[in-house]
């Protein structure tokens, strides 16, 4: 599409640029510069991926070391540093940056926006968060891999208890790739707030978009308190501070309040946007509009504030006390009613409609069942007596892995199929889809059912080997040789990108007929998102103007948009520094793990140095004349 | 839909550019960050209390603070405050002299507090009272040491608008920049009360 740039001077900001701005439209510079929020997305997805194979290698490491009794694939020392590794990865590395990529993807595009409110911090929150993942990795070239468990219990995380650096490397990592993950969700609040498209309410806000605006606020409430407890180990770890110090009078098990205060909206955080994806996926292949959303809305919205209140149901047998158990298993309880009315929602959705079963239906019907059955082992483990038997075995990680693996990760598969045309602008292979689907999911339940019983019997989970005739030789066994089979799947999934990527026919702006405005312009969306700006006069605001009868509603008029475009389409400028300053923080993690002082002041002036640089550039940019578009009107305000 | 008259404002244009809130989005992106810091200040407070009377060793609390000190400085912030208060009056009005003034005022009267909390912290460790002494050190330190960063990067920030307003001058149109700075400094000043109250004020009830 021919479009007439027109460069003007940097429009707001309080000064102009010190250096000149990078314009690179292709190559590494112009990925290391983008403010482009779909490019950010794609750079997102495409790093959790990347963790997830690790991570992939991790747990299969894990399933082959468990698959008989006795085995020595795995020394004990290394085994703990993969369950360790895996369960960081997954839930730090893969998939909440799963779910913030489809967000930064396609939050602007659903509200009819033209990119996040702040484009440099987006860029700034992707580059903290890849640098986070980087540093955590490197520790396998620079010391030791973290071995402490993904929760990393205080007083296991003390240096006389733990000497190596691996500790170090979870603390910091973890502290950095915080930070990017709470500037993309200021950032996500404000764009919701102020960037949705003319008319559209928030009762209209797509309920992809209206997850995310309940995450984003969850990991703003959530991540402080981790911040802080990862900070405070460490203090004690660098500077000899007595947080976690018992025999100083101090209480290790606050810290696992400030790790679950934070450890439980995470898995809010986590399963939030795929309730999103799932509301978007199921009402577009059953052609109808998403039963009771307003209901939808306030579920979600209630699991968010739930979310904070209950916690200590990670810790019913640390010995709170029967108040206190009590209290947080009704919660728990509680916070299980909007989840249940959920799926109710999409059941009812799904109940009298045109159901057509695309492979991203498959994994939206997969994620209901899959999930369902997690739910219900969460609503066992809500109860104090069965949690005092369950606690710390395998029972525990068959449950999170259904609602981890098996919810999360179902739906954003089912996202991936549902969003991959609108994304690459070709198909996926739907036969090899369905090929991929019918491995992997019945080998994610080959791999987790049989856990449910192993735990019951006792084994304990986060243990490099179990003893011969217990019984657990089968369930392990089963589970196992689950992991080929789901390993199968992946595999055909991985190949299925790459076909749909390389030899993928062309997909056209909407070809599932779908409902929300991203599907409203072309495959994949221009740089600039939408030619026009999109009005909204309704809920499923792209299904209105496709088919105003079938929803008593009325077309938007064509020039309706006419006065929101007469200035032009202002396109904010590259900037190296939010990957500057990203870079800067990572030499400042070295150095502080390697009690480097010199060189943390150096890069401490650096982010100094960069901050000042980034705010004097301003926005800058350019406007866009999109042809057939109004004539900008004379004498107004660029 | 005929062309709009080109003096008419269509709603939500005011800015040049649609937007579906009035609020400034820089202001925003404060307020959202502020509401996260009061759970970074929240988890320091609940630690401290949470170890508060826990010190095996001394100092204890009551053996170091020194109420009337603390006090001033405390004044000295809040006044701070209001001197934030008519720097954007002044802003706002194109007072740019009296803008200038008030925000150097700020990050003076911030300067000060800051001076007297590295005499306290200096006064503390010869009495004994180290990071790493006992959790009265460790929580205390840290909290206010956390505080006190929150005030040194206010100051610098007020400093840094004081500077460029004779690179650039600024008018009444620069005002958001200056009130969004206004809200982190009100707000760190906010946290001080209650950090005076719960560490400092308790102890002598």
């Amino acid at each position: 599409m021919a479009v007439r740039k027109v460069t003007m001077p940097a429009p707001a900001g309080p000064g102009a640029a010190v250096f000149a701005r990078p314009t690179a439209e292709r190559g590494l510079l112009s990925w290391l510069t983008t403010v482009d929020h779909k490019r950010l997305g794609l750079l997102y997805i495409f790093t959790s991926f990347a963790f997830m194979a690790a991570a992939s290698v991790e747990a299969f490491l894990i399933r082959l070391q468990l698959a008989a009794p006795g085995n020595t694939l795995l020394s004990p020392e290394v085994y703990n540093q993969m369950f360790t590794m895996h369960g960081v990865t997954m839930v730090f590395l893969a998939i909440m940056p799963l779910g913030i990529g489809f967000a930064n993807y396609f939050v602007p595009l659903q509200i009819g926006a033209r990119d996040l409110a702040f484009p440099r911090l987006n860029a700034f929150g992707y580059w903290v968060y890849a640098a986070g993942g980087l540093f955590l990795y490197t520790s396998f070239f620079l010391g030791s891999p973290p071995d402490v468990g993904w929760v990393a219990y205080a007083p296991l995380t003390s240096l006389s208890n733990n000497p190596g650096n691996g500790t170090d490397f979870y603390m910091i990592g973890l502290l950095v790739g915080g930070i990017g993950t709470l500037v993309t969700a200021m950032n996500l609040i404000v764009t919701v707030i102020s960037m949705r498209a003319p008319g559209m309410t928030m009762m209209r806000v797509p309920v992809f978009t209206w997850m995310m605006l309940v995450t984003s606020f969850l990991i703003i409430f959530a991540f402080p308190p981790l911040t802080i407890a990862l900070f405070q180990v460490i203090m004690d770890r660098t500077f000899g501070t007595l947080f976690y110090v018992p025999a100083a009078g101090a209480l290790p098990i606050l810290w696992q309040h400030l790790f679950w205060i934070f450890g439980h909206p995470e898995v809010y955080i986590i399963i939030l946007p795929a309730f999103g994806v799932i509301s978007e996926v199921i009402p577009t292949f059953s052609r109808k509009p998403l039963f009771g959303y307003p209901v939808v809305i306030l579920s979600g919205i209630f699991i968010g504030f739930m979310g904070f209140a209950v916690w200590s149901h990670h810790m019913f047998t640390t010995g709170l006390g029967p108040v206190v158990n009590t209290a947080f298993a009704l919660t728990s309880f509680v916070i299980g009613i909007p989840t249940g009315i959920k799926v109710f929602n999409w059941l009812g959705t799904i109940w009298g409609g045109q159901v057509r079963f695309t492979v991203a239906m498959h994994y939206a019907i997969a994620f209901l069942i899959t999930f369902t059955i997690g739910g219900i082992t969460g609503i066992m483990l809500a109860v104090p007596p069965f949690t005092a038997q369950a606690h710390d075995t395998y029972f525990v990680v068959a449950h999170f892995h259904y609602v981890m693996g098996g919810g999360a990760l179902l739906a954003f598969f089912a996202g991936l199929y549902y969003w991959f045309p609108k994304m690459s602008g070709k198909l996926m292979d739907e036969r090899l889809g369905k090929w991929a689907f019918w491995f992997l999911v019945p080998g994610l339940h080959l791999i987790f059912f049989p856990q449910h019983v192993a735990g019951l019997m006792g084994m304990p989970r986060r243990t490099q080997t179990f003893v011969e005739g217990v019984g657990l030789e089968l369930p392990n066994l089963i589970s196992t040789s689950g992991t080929f089979v789901m390993l199968v799947g992946l595999v055909l999934l991985a190949a299925n990108i790459l076909h749909g990527l390389l030899r993928g026919k062309p997909a056209g702006n909407d070809p599932w007929d779908a409902r929300t405005l991203e599907w409203a312009t072309t495959s994949p969306p221009p740089h600039h998102d939408f030619d026009r700006q999109p009005v909204v006069n309704d809920r499923d605001a792209h299904w209105v103007q496709k088919y105003p009868e079938s929803v008593h509603g009325e077309r938007v008029p064509e020039n309706a948009s006419e006065p929101y475009d007469r200035h032009g389409i202002h396109m904010p400028g590259q900037s190296i520094y939010p990957f500057f300053l990203a870079l800067a923080l990572l030499v400042f993690s070295y150095a502080l793990l390697f009690h480097n002082w010199w060189v943390l002041g150096l890069s401490v002036a650096l982010m100094f140095f960069f901050t000042y640089l980034w705010a004097f550039e301003g926005v800058g940019g350019r406007h866009l004349k999109v042809p057939g578009a109004p004539a900008r009107a004379k004498g107004a305000r660029s | 839909m005929s062309a709009a008259p080109a003096t008419a404002v269509v709603p939500g244009m005011e800015s040049g550019h649609y937007r579906s809130s009035k609020l400034p989005d820089i202001k925003l992106l404060m307020w959202v960050f502020l509401a996260s810091d009061v759970m970074f200040f929240g988890s320091l407070i609940g630690t401290y209390l949470v170890y508060k009377d826990r010190s095996l060793v001394g100092p204890y609390p009551a053996d170091v603070l020194d109420i009337p000190l603390t006090t001033v400085s405390t004044f000295v912030l809040l006044m701070s405050s209001f001197l934030m208060v008519l720097a954007l009056h002044a802003l706002r009005q194109d007072q740019i002299r009296q803008f200038r003034l008030w925000t150097f005022g700020v990050a003076f009267f911030g300067a000060i507090f800051l001076g007297f909390q590295v005499y306290e912290f200096a006064h503390f460790v010869d009495l004994g009272l180290t990071l790493q002494g006992n959790l009265f050190g460790t929580t205390f330190y840290v909290l206010t040491g956390t505080h006190g960063v929150h005030v040194t990067i206010g100051v610098i920030w007020l400093l840094s608008i004081l500077i460029h307003s004779y690179v650039k001058p600024w008018t009444s149109k620069d005002e958001v920049y200056l009130e969004v700075a206004g809200l982190y400094w009100h707000f760190v000043d906010i946290v001080w009360i209650v950090i005076f109250t719960v560490v400092y004020l308790v102890e002598f009830v």
